[in-house]
């Protein structure tokens, strides 16, 4: 057990410092970090002497390790575009994206997982066939139409709901939230709503094909066979076999939902890291890049490894070979 | 039981035929013609595609001529609500264009950049995938070490970072011109990874079969095994994956666009007349994001839908 | 049991257990429907091992998911019955055969590997099946679960009882599987290929492990293989099943020394003997037929050496023949003889 979480943590450390590597190498040589920061009429040998100052003439791992260094302690340098320090920007916009996602993430496997189960059990029936047909749409449609759908009928027709923004937020240290106002929850049923929408429709299907090859297995014919009733076959055995491997890629899918959260943010304005991240593309904002990549990296290592000792906890043929190879 | 399924085989053939045959079996257009839904997704398709091919001819304005649009036409709602204009079907956008017009020709670019897009990343993922597949060794592990990676970060994130990178790495006069290649590029990128999988897994299966080591040990060079025997065993699933990923493809694009980070209004696709128009929702003039938004889900949805008929059609299991 | 009568159609057996008559199974395939199981009659007598021998396609898995209520639509029974100690059982509802399955009719699948859910302890498989069965109490069923393993040999079985399914050789795992097929003390069981997915050396333990059972239960089984041998070694009776249906049936010693059906000599002429004089194996020319592609007549007639004219044209019955039963031309004279 021990082994299996030390290779583990082995393993996510060596995907951080390979999505580390990408973002330093776009801070260094993507963007200059010194034309941002002089002006035009700076001498070369003014250039030269600053970028000795700043150390950007050592070697490259030396730059490297000095970067990974002051990312583990959160500070990316300053915004190009905000001229601010990255690490008090991502700290501002980081609840509000945070709060999005794990709402939508809830919406999701609420909604998507029962549904699925449904749909798995009796496959040729009208409630069946109906949900797939729309969750067809819900995987054709673009977030963004769906976003922009949900505003024209809630917010501009009915005029029910915000259009943008987080609405009144509540300050507790350093963390923003939106959930304790009832202004906050109003704004966040759409956003959430439209991220939740895709990923809803995803897990529903991946549950549905799950739980039909499950059903086909032979353990279940020959627990039918041996008479057992409908319940405890449907709910005893096939789900449980079902959910296993759902939750890997269920743990996988809120790591898009992050991902996601990009298209959602910037059709409701809502002032989060995607927003952030985006304005950051179109303004060629190095530093903040880099900064979100290694987030989003190191959200989806943890996400990863939660998942694997999950599974590992839930399947015990995982456990028990390891018990056996060292001898147990 | 060893099988409660259907016994005996319904298809006669026991040698396996290679794809361009199972297309014409009757098998396929049999399914095709039995299922209502397919073949109207397949004619929605086509009537959209049909369009957008025959833009140039169809279409009542031209919205990129300057000298044709006017400012004074700006916003005119639809048709048939009041302040319409007949000449202008489905109203105007905030220059004075024809949204119809501006509809045939940003379906055409869409739908130029989803195929392309599609089409190279079939290329990159099917040679990838023979490479890693027929020669295993190292090349098989860093390939698919790297798809590996990459497929735990979801494709939109890595088209936006490609395109960011080559928006910040080139100068900003080539940009503009070469926005639709970097997009292309950026979508390919991002989704080669299932067809080299699922190429990689066919040719595995098919490397250890005994007619290939035959033709091994006679002395066939190895390019003409891959290209003569493999490719067509694995054409039918590489299809089924294409096509879903044109809607993909499509839909990633529409999102870049609508995120500013696509083609620009002088050029735009469905996506970018939907960020264009979605300033002008608030206030009412919802036409111009509407329209776009309806054609870019037909189109999104009829190509899925024909992408899971396909999938269904070559599933051996379900015959 | 060698006293045992053989079995011949129109003579009442008010002692069987089993009893099946004309059954037929199709499945309706937009080509048209094809017949899975075609008019096939048997009957099993309390304690009886019947053996159903025949090639993969044969049909045999088939009639034995019908007899049980486990066929996966579209496959449906058509025509026929099937009654079980005087109750007819194909045509309940399902609840109603619920409750027979297992308790009544048990069954054994081919590949132990897949027949147990691998996240629960087989301990708790079996006293689940024994608790659906038998009113029993938790620490009753749990007490008969391990008196159940340790009669199919598994040592240790207080330990082994909490173990999980993968932590089982092949072997251990059918004995496992056979204990809960066992569990409620069913009156026959269906046993699918049960030692095919097995190790040589393990077949022959789990093949004595079914005989002492039956004998020692009193367990009728129905014991569906392609393997002679284990026939030759288990059974009582045996039918003979080609193309979905049965083309000869009769006692095992009758049927492995003196067939009549020219399908059934070919099998036993194509066993390889490792006693006597050594010739060149013998095979039978052809394919059984697809069941899109059955011929007019008797099914076997094209690869049939000794077929008649009639033979291709009229489909035979099973007739009396030399002590057995055999659907074939050749032994009319033998039938008229006999009722003459």
């Amino acid at each position: 057990m021990l082994a299996f979480i030390i290779q583990r943590l082995f393993q996510s450390v060596l995907v951080m410092l390979t999505v580390a590597l990408i973002a330093f190498a776009l801070f260094n040589y993507v963007g200059d970090p010194i034309n941002n920061m002089v002006g035009q009429d700076t001498t070369q040998a003014d250039r030269e002497r600053l970028r000795q100052d700043l150390g950007l003439n050592a070697p490259f791992v030396v730059q490297f390790a000095r970067f990974v260094g002051h990312a583990v302690q959160g500070n990316f340098g300053l915004s190009y575009q905000q001229a601010r320090p990255v690490g008090q920007i991502i700290l501002e916009k980081m609840p509000a994206t945070l709060e999005l996602s794990f709402m939508a993430a809830f919406l999701a496997l609420l909604l998507g997982v029962p549904m699925g189960i449904y749909t798995g059990l009796h496959r040729s029936s009208w409630g069946s066939q109906a949900l797939l047909a729309i969750s067809l749409v819900g995987v054709s449609l673009p977030t963004f139409l769906i976003g922009i759908l949900l505003i024209l009928i809630f917010a501009v027709l009915l005029g029910w709901l915000p259009s943008f923004g987080r609405g009144a937020v509540v300050h507790i240290g350093w963390w923003t939230t939106g959930f304790l106002t009832a202004e906050g929850w109003r704004a966040i049923i759409l956003p959430a709503i439209t991220l939740a929408l895709f990923q809803m429709t995803l897990i529903m299907r991946l549950v549905r094909a799950e739980m039909i090859e499950v059903l086909r297995t032979d353990y279940i014919k020959f627990a039918r066979a041996r008479g057992l009733s409908n319940r405890a076959v449907n709910f005893g055995h096939a789900l449980k076999n079902t959910l296993v491997p759902v939750i890997t890629i269920t743990g996988l899918q809120l790591g898009s939902i992050i991902a996601f959260a990009v298209i959602t943010e910037t059709v409701f304005q809502w002032p989060g890291m995607g927003l952030m991240f985006i304005q950051a593309v179109s303004f060629a904002d190095i530093p903040v890049m880099a900064a979100y990549l290694v987030l989003v990296g190191f959200f989806f290592v943890i996400i990863n490894l939660v998942v694997d000792l999950l599974y590992y906890a839930v399947d015990p043929r995982l456990r028990v070979e390891r018990e056996i190879a060292a001898g147990g | 039981m060893a099988e409660i399924t259907a016994p005996g085989a319904v298809s006669p053939s026991a040698v396996p035929r290679p794809g361009w045959a199972r297309f014409a079996d009757s098998d396929l257009w049999w399914s095709f013609r039995r299922s209502p839904v397919t073949v109207v997704a397949a004619s929605v398709a086509c009537v959209i595609i049909g369009a957008a091919l025959l833009a140039p001819l169809i279409a009542p304005h031209d919205p990129y001529d300057l000298a044709s649009v006017s400012l004074l036409d700006a916003t005119d709602p639809p048709a048939w609500l009041p302040g319409g204009n007949w000449s202008y079907l489905l109203g105007t956008d905030n220059q004075g264009r024809d949204v119809l017009s501006t509809i045939f020709y940003g379906t055409r670019v869409s739908l130029l950049v989803g195929c392309s897009a599609v089409l190279l990343s079939m290329l990159l993922g099917v040679t990838l995938g023979l490479i890693a597949g027929w020669r295993g060794g190292i090349a098989d592990t860093m390939i698919m070490r790297v798809a590996d990676v990459q497929l735990s970060f979801p494709a939109i994130l890595i088209a936006l970072l490609i395109d960011g990178v080559a928006h910040s790495l080139l100068p900003r006069e080539v940009q503009t011109r070469i926005t639709l290649y970097v997009l292309i590029a950026a979508i390919a990128l991002s989704y080669w990874v299932h067809f080299a999988r699922t190429v990689r897994g066919s040719a595995m299966v098919e490397r250890s079969k005994e007619y290939i080591q035959a033709a091994r040990v006679i002395g066939v060079h190895p390019a003409r095994i891959v290209i003569g025997h493999l490719l067509p065993n694995v054409i039918g699933p590489v299809l089924v994956i294409a096509t879903i990923n044109l809607a993909t493809a499509i839909l990633t694009e529409a999102t870049l666009s609508f995120l500013g980070v696509g083609l620009p209004p002088t050029e735009p696709s469905l996506g970018t007349l939907i960020r264009v128009g979605n300033d002008y929702l608030l206030s009412g003039d919802w036409w111009i994001s509407v329209f776009p938004g309806t054609v870019l889900a037909l189109l999104i949805l009829s190509v899925n839908l024909l992408g899971d008929w396909l999938r269904d059609a070559f599933n051996p299991k379900l015959r | 049991m060698a006293a045992q009568p053989f079995y011949s159609r129109g003579m009442s057996n008010t002692e069987a257990l089993l009893k099946v008559e004309n059954l037929r199974v199709e499945v309706p395939t937009r080509r048209g429907t094809l017949v899975a199981v075609d008019d096939v009659s048997f009957d099993i007598a309390p304690g009886e091992v019947l053996g159903v021998v025949g090639e993969s396609g044969a049909g045999k898995s088939l009639t034995g998911a019908a007899i049980i209520g486990l066929l996966e639509p579209p496959l449906k029974i058509a025509g026929g019955s099937i009654t079980l100690a005087g109750r007819r059982i194909d045509n309940l509802p399902y609840e109603a055969m619920r409750r027979i399955r297992g308790k009544e009719i048990g069954a054994i699948f081919q590949d132990p590997l897949t027949s147990l859910n691998p996240l629960y302890t087989i301990g708790r498989q079996l006293v689940e099946t024994i608790r659906t069965h038998l009113d029993l109490g938790p620490a009753k069923a749990r007490g008969r679960a391990l008196s159940l393993l340790r009669e199919v040999g598994i040592a240790g079985a207080d330990e082994r009882i909490d173990h999980y399914p993968h932590q089982f050789s092949g072997g251990m795992r059918q004995r496992v599987v056979i204990a809960l097929a066992l569990a409620a003390n069913p009156r026959l069981i269906i046993a699918d290929e049960p030692t095919t997915a097995l190790d040589v050396s393990i077949q022959a333990q789990i093949i004595a492990l079914l005989k002492r059972l039956g004998r020692d239960h009193g367990t009728a089984i129905m014991l569906v293989t392609h393997d002679m041998g284990v026939i030759a070694e288990t059974a009582h009776r045996v039918a003979v099943m080609y193309a979905g249906r049965i083309v000869e049936i009769g006692p095992v010693r009758r049927i492995v020394d003196r067939p009549s059906h020219p399908y059934t000599k070919g099998l036993m002429a194509s066993i390889p003997r490792t006693a006597g004089p050594r010739g060149r194996l013998r095979q039978i020319d052809g394919t059984m037929p697809r069941l899109n592609a059955i011929p007019p007549g008797c099914p076997f007639s094209p690869r049939c050496t000794e077929a008649l004219d009639r033979c291709r044209r009229e489909r035979p019955d099973l007739m009396p023949a030399n002590e057995t039963q055999a659907a074939c031309w050749q032994c009319a004279p033998v039938a008229e003889h006999a009722n003459a």
